[in-house]
């Protein structure tokens, strides 16, 4: 079970990429997933198949499409790197990009169905009494959808967590740097008498895992009770 | 206080086009399911955007406000309390708000909801429910309340366990209240003025005695259910359970009178209760005889046909068959006799509070 510094390091790394994924993806997946369940729009249909979209693609492809945008050549890193002094290409930041965009579809799904299982009748009840938009939603809504936001941020952290194709096609696989778990067993099983190595890590991603689903099962169930009230 | 309402909505191949006033008191919204009722307060309310809407309370224009804005409260059919928060939190919601309603301990005390607050709705029966959801509308310190079918999804006993609550808020608090039903017992009960709705429009509006006496509205109230309202005074109680009550056209004998002396309650007679005959009756087991002058007579759609009474200055509505009005050659501005019997108006159509 012990892990060498290599080990280690990949494992806090990928620990790393997973958190700041999931809590950078949170906000804005809960508000995509409010618009696609309560609100008609031009244009719904196409946000919808975009959030879906890395989903169905193959990850190389998903993590080019990043290189090429965010890449220090494209457009979209080009403007991050002037104006915030923001590197993403072959940084763990991109990393971290890379697996919040595989795990976005996720969370939105699951955020999404908590949503609609909401009845908008108690929100109206409370926009007469005096809530507007935001506090409806603050006192209302976010509540009633914390299982399903808290089953969200676990899927897109697993995802996370595990996301290989895109993250090793935008940042390559460099130790310290870009090398999260599944990277590091990658690497390992490219080298002769890495298997022990391998399987260590394996042991520790299959942990990391099995624990964050039985977290959030613990965490659904006492917020359903207190909803409940029971 | 007067709400002000022109209200004009499609949808698919219905089309509601309505205006109708309601001052201070109950104003009951009335008709089949379709009518076009809740498409009516949702839009007061804010929740529904009609095509084109004027509303206006006290010469306030209200349609142009957002819903939070509109400080009506709402009472929904199915009771809608958060589920995530005590009794007391939901009462509360408004207040979180910005609403300063002064007289939280009155309110509670009224409703009777002081030993629910720590609960949650989900452990609640349907009539606690139902009054803390009118708790929770009145302390949002409203200019209006809504009520739609707040009854409707209440067995018998609950709805009883409730309407004396709503007695005691219509003489207790000023603010009009739109009552929507489809329950003639009910509004014959608390409403002050009554909007008889049909396919969408306002059929007959004003105030509910007329209203109800109006030989127009039996097709719209059902037969069976059209009867006047009338204001009675609680004379005496007497030993064999009789009370005799003072209508201006003379006394009743009635059964099953709660109110005290001296107290003012309404009595409904149904229209297919009263008798009419020419002359004085004599030797009847109906011991209710009342004079009257026929000032309406409407033949309906079947056998039957409405004629409208004047009792003394009250608006009483009887229905007969087609062929006693014309064997007895009954015509407008004759006087006859009505006859009620004792047992025929029921007790719940007696209200125990103030009219």
């Amino acid at each position: 079970m012990m892990l060498d510094e290599a080990g280690w390091t990949a494992l806090r790394l990928s620990l790393l990429v997973g958190l700041t994924a999931t809590l950078l993806a949170l906000p804005l997946a809960i508000w995509i997933a409010w618009l696609l369940a309560r609100r008609d729009f031009w244009g719904k249909s196409v946000l919808n198949a975009l959030v879906h979209l890395p989903l169905v693609l193959p990850p190389v492809v998903t993590g080019y499409l990043l290189l090429l945008s965010f890449g220090r050549n494209g457009p979209a890193g080009r403007f991050l790197e002037e104006t915030f002094g923001l590197v993403l290409a072959f940084r763990w930041t991109g990393a971290a990009l890379a697996a919040m965009v595989m795990g976005f579809p996720l969370m939105v799904r699951a955020i999404r169905l908590a949503i609609e299982a909401v009845d908008p009748k108690i929100e109206d009840a409370a926009r007469t009494l005096g809530a507007p938009g935001w506090a409806v939603f603050g006192s209302i809504t976010l509540p009633l959808i914390l299982p399903g936001v808290l089953a969200g941020a676990v899927m897109g952290f697993a995802k996370a967590m595990g996301e290989f194709g895109a993250t090793i096609t935008f940042v390559a696989n460099i130790p310290g740097e870009t090398q999260t778990l599944p990277s590091a067993i990658y690497a390992l099983l490219q080298v002769p008498g890495g298997e022990d190595a391998a399987i260590r890590l394996v042991l520790w991603a299959c942990i990391i895992a099995l624990g964050a689903v039985a977290l959030s099962e613990w965490l659904a169930r006492r917020v359903a009770r207190r909803i409940a009230g029971t | 206080m007067t709400l002000s309402v022109a209200l004009r909505h499609r949808f698919g191949d219905f089309a509601l086009d309505v205006a109708f006033e309601a001052g201070p008191g109950v104003t009951a919204l009335f008709g089949r399911s379709g009518a076009g009722k809740t498409t009516i307060v949702n839009a007061v309310a804010g929740l529904l955007r009609p095509d084109h809407a004027q509303i206006t309370l006290d010469g306030l224009r209200f349609d142009t406000l957002p819903v939070h804005k509109r400080r009506v409260g709402y009472v929904f059919q199915d009771a809608r309390l958060f589920p995530h928060m005590s009794v007391a939190d939901n009462l509360d919601y408004a207040s979180r708000h910005g609403a300063r309603a002064s007289d939280r301990p009155r309110i509670i005390e009224m409703l009777g909801i002081g030993a629910l607050l720590d609960r949650r709705p989900a452990t609640l029966s349907g009539g606690e429910k139902q009054r803390v959801a009118l708790g929770r509308a009145l302390l949002s310190n409203p200019r209006l309340l809504l009520m739609d079918e707040p009854l409707a999804a209440l067995d018998g006993p609950r709805k009883a366990e409730i309407l004396p609550y709503l007695d005691r808020l219509k003489a207790e608090t000023g603010v009009p209240i739109l009552y929507v039903s489809h329950a003639v017992d009910e509004v014959a009960r608390l409403a002050d003025h009554m909007v008889l709705l049909a396919g969408g429009r306002v059929a007959r509006q004003g105030p509910i005695f007329d209203v109800m006496a109006d030989p127009a509205a039996v097709p719209l109230l059902g037969v069976r259910e059209a009867g006047a309202v009338l204001r009675a005074r609680v004379a005496a109680h007497g030993e064999d359970g009789l009370s005799t009550l003072e209508l201006a056209a003379g006394s009743v004998q009635l059964m099953g009178v709660q109110a005290s002396v001296g107290s003012m309650v309404r009595l409904r007679v149904l229209a297919q209760d009263v008798l009419l005959s020419l002359s004085q009756p004599e030797g009847l087991s109906a011991q209710n005889i009342l004079p009257v002058t026929i000032t309406g007579i409407r033949a309906g759609d079947g056998p039957g046909a409405a004629i409208a009474l004047d009792a003394g200055g009250d608006a009483l509505l009887a229905r007969v068959t087609a062929r006693a009005v014309q064997t007895m050659g009954l015509r407008e501005g004759q006087s006859v006799f009505a006859v009620i019997k004792a047992t025929s108006v029921a007790q719940s159509a007696i209200s125990g509070g103030a009219t």
